[in-house]
């Protein structure tokens, strides 16, 4: 009797959970890559075939923006945890009482806004007819106006401004567990900075830097609205690559083929970041 | 580099100085957004020209001097119907998500069973999968579904369709994990005990779950329930895949800003700020209580 109360309500339990994750996650996933295998050879008859991907290969817009894409988000994360280390250090170690609390939450707000208002406030700073390009007219460094949109620069500072949130938040909550007795063992010792850094912070930070790079790296090689809107003419997104499949050229077989290469681009590169840390999904996303 | 490692001045002064620049980094587009929404010029950039409530309040009459007035975001019917569809939606999405947070938090939290460690993984699946290819997926799989149901059967399946229902889907699939692993995390701080305890003073399962778990589950539950409103409101990646006529907020303002920017796109931007941080600063008032 208890133990078919059990089960029922385990299944009851379970049914939510797995609707959820197969109707969702599963199925549309493993049509999105059965779509990616069809080629379309007139309106209504479809076969089987590896044409969208040899379309991928042959043309090189495709495959270099896809590495363009890969490379300047593993840029964009390393920059993000350089930029946030020393901020979440400040935060978890260095400010006392009130002031960090405020930090904390200073470090919060510009996520009280959308991606799409911080990347429009980006714009309304770089561009020609911007802020920073009156600024220095008004200081008399330049002659005309300057633009400073549209182009790669500004395309990661507007994406490192859209991690930072994801990498400040578990450094400063890991950091603060952390015993300062360690770092003054260290020192104690006769490391110096580096060594400490190196030998003590860095693996005691270890699976929130996973983390945080995991999450960053996810958003800026998924985003769509900061290079689209903040690239330059030769800039492309591989996103974008599959929005103008879905939505402007109706090509499902195409887009469906560019979905799952970057989902698998994006799954090898977390699956190497877990595996070269020594880490597992558990333990840094749980 | 500790309170209790003494540190030269000069790298106290530059480390000062870092984070001067980084807080001023994070604030300033945030800033010169909300500013320009009361600058009196029609584009949204320097020189300062006065303050005016017009891109909130104007109603698109012509001016004195003949020419086409201002339409201030009240009087923006546009956008008004896009605020409208993305609370409707966010509505739902908050709603699905919470409840099968709740669900899932006390099926990973409390149950045993063979299987489990890989169900969460699954669980946590959708976090590291790009949102557009979860917007690209279900489209692919429901609208697909709808176009060879209509091919076959000649049976028209509009909810699968780009529109709402889909958007809400293709939200719910990634916020779902994010309220579960939110109220999962307050779950697992909870005593069974004071449930055990319930249960001998004669409380049912279910009394017991609503009378003691629930509301110690309750915070995290609004914290939750926040997190989702918020998220869904500002999501664009995974629904401009699935959007249909009724285009929402993000997508609207998206659209809006590639025809070129005006001060009420400033407007609304300041408008969902301000919403966000009451929010924010509501949920987290309740929770330090």
């Amino acid at each position: 009797m208890r133990s078919s109360v059990s089960r029922l309500s385990l299944w009851l339990l379970l049914t939510p959970f797995l609707l959820w994750i197969v109707l969702l996650v599963l199925l549309p996933h493993l049509q999105m890559l059965r779509v990616s295998f069809q080629v379309r050879e007139s309106w209504d008859t479809l076969t089987w075939g590896l044409q969208q991907y040899q379309n991928f290969f042959t043309e090189s817009y495709y495959w270099r923006t896809f590495v363009r894409t890969g490379v300047m988000s593993l840029f964009t994360t390393f920059l993000t945890l350089i930029i946030a280390f020393p901020i979440a250090w400040y935060i978890a170690r260095l400010a006392r009482g009130r002031s960090k609390g405020i930090l904390f939450m200073a470090c919060l707000i510009p996520f009280w806004a959308s991606e799409l208002v911080r990347t429009y406030g980006w714009m309304i700073l770089l561009r020609e007819s911007g802020l920073f390009s009156s600024w220095l007219q008004a200081l008399g460094w330049v002659d005309g106006p300057v633009e400073m949109l549209y182009n790669d620069v500004a395309v990661i500072i507007g994406l490192v401004y859209n991690g930072l949130l994801f990498m400040v938040v578990p450094l400063v909550t890991t950091l603060d567990g952390m015993d300062e007795n360690l770092v003054e063992a260290g020192y104690d010792l006769g490391g110096g900075h580096g060594t400490v850094l190196r030998e003590i912070v860095v693996p005691w930070a270890m699976p929130s830097i996973v983390s945080g790079c995991i999450v960053v790296f996810m958003l800026t090689l998924g985003s769509y609205l900061t290079p689209v809107l903040m690239g330059g003419k030769d800039s492309a997104w591989f996103t974008e690559q599959i929005f103008t499949q879905f939505i402007t050229r109706f090509n499902w077989e195409q887009g469906a083929a560019l979905g799952v290469l970057l989902l698998v681009l994006s799954s090898v590169i977390v699956w190497l970041g877990l595996k070269v840390s020594g880490q597992s999904l558990r333990k840094v996303m749980g | 580099m500790i309170r209790s490692v003494p540190r030269s001045r000069l790298f106290d002064g530059l480390y000062l100085a870092y984070l001067v620049a980084f807080f001023v980094y994070l604030a300033l587009p945030l800033l010169v957004t909300a500013v320009f929404a009361f600058n009196d010029a029609p584009f949204p950039s320097l020189p300062w020209k006065g303050f005016t409530l017009d891109w909130y309040f104007a109603d698109g009459s012509y001016s004195a001097d003949g020419s086409a007035g201002r339409t201030g975001l009240f009087h923006d019917d546009g956008l008004l119907r896009a605020l409208w569809v993305s609370a409707k939606i966010a509505f739902w999405v908050t709603l699905v998500s919470v409840a099968l947070g709740c669900v899932n938090a006390v099926l990973f939290e409390r149950l045993h069973f063979r299987g489990k460690e890989f169900l969460y993984l699954l669980m946590l699946l959708p976090l590291v999968i790009p949102g557009v290819i979860l917007g690209v997926s279900i489209l692919v799989f429901y609208s697909g579904m709808a176009n060879d149901i209509s091919a076959a059967w000649g049976i028209e399946l509009d909810v699968f369709r780009p529109g709402m229902t889909l958007v809400v889907m293709g939200q719910v699939t990634f916020i779902a994990t994010l309220s579960t692993l939110v109220i999962a995390a307050r779950l697992r701080k909870f005593d069974p005990q004071l449930e055990e305890a319930a249960l001998n003073l004669g409380a049912t399962p279910l009394v017991a779950w609503f009378t003691v778990t629930l509301p110690w589950l309750l915070p995290s539950i609004f914290g939750a329930a926040a997190m989702a409103f918020l998220m869904s409101f500002e999501n664009f990646n995974t629904t401009v895949m699935l959007t249909g006529s009724d285009t929402p907020l993000t997508v609207a303002l998206f659209n809006r800003l590639r025809e070129g920017s005006t001060p009420v796109l400033n407007a609304v931007a300041l408008l969902l700020m301000v919403g966000s941080a009451l929010l924010a600063l509501l949920v987290m008032g309740r929770s330090s209580r």
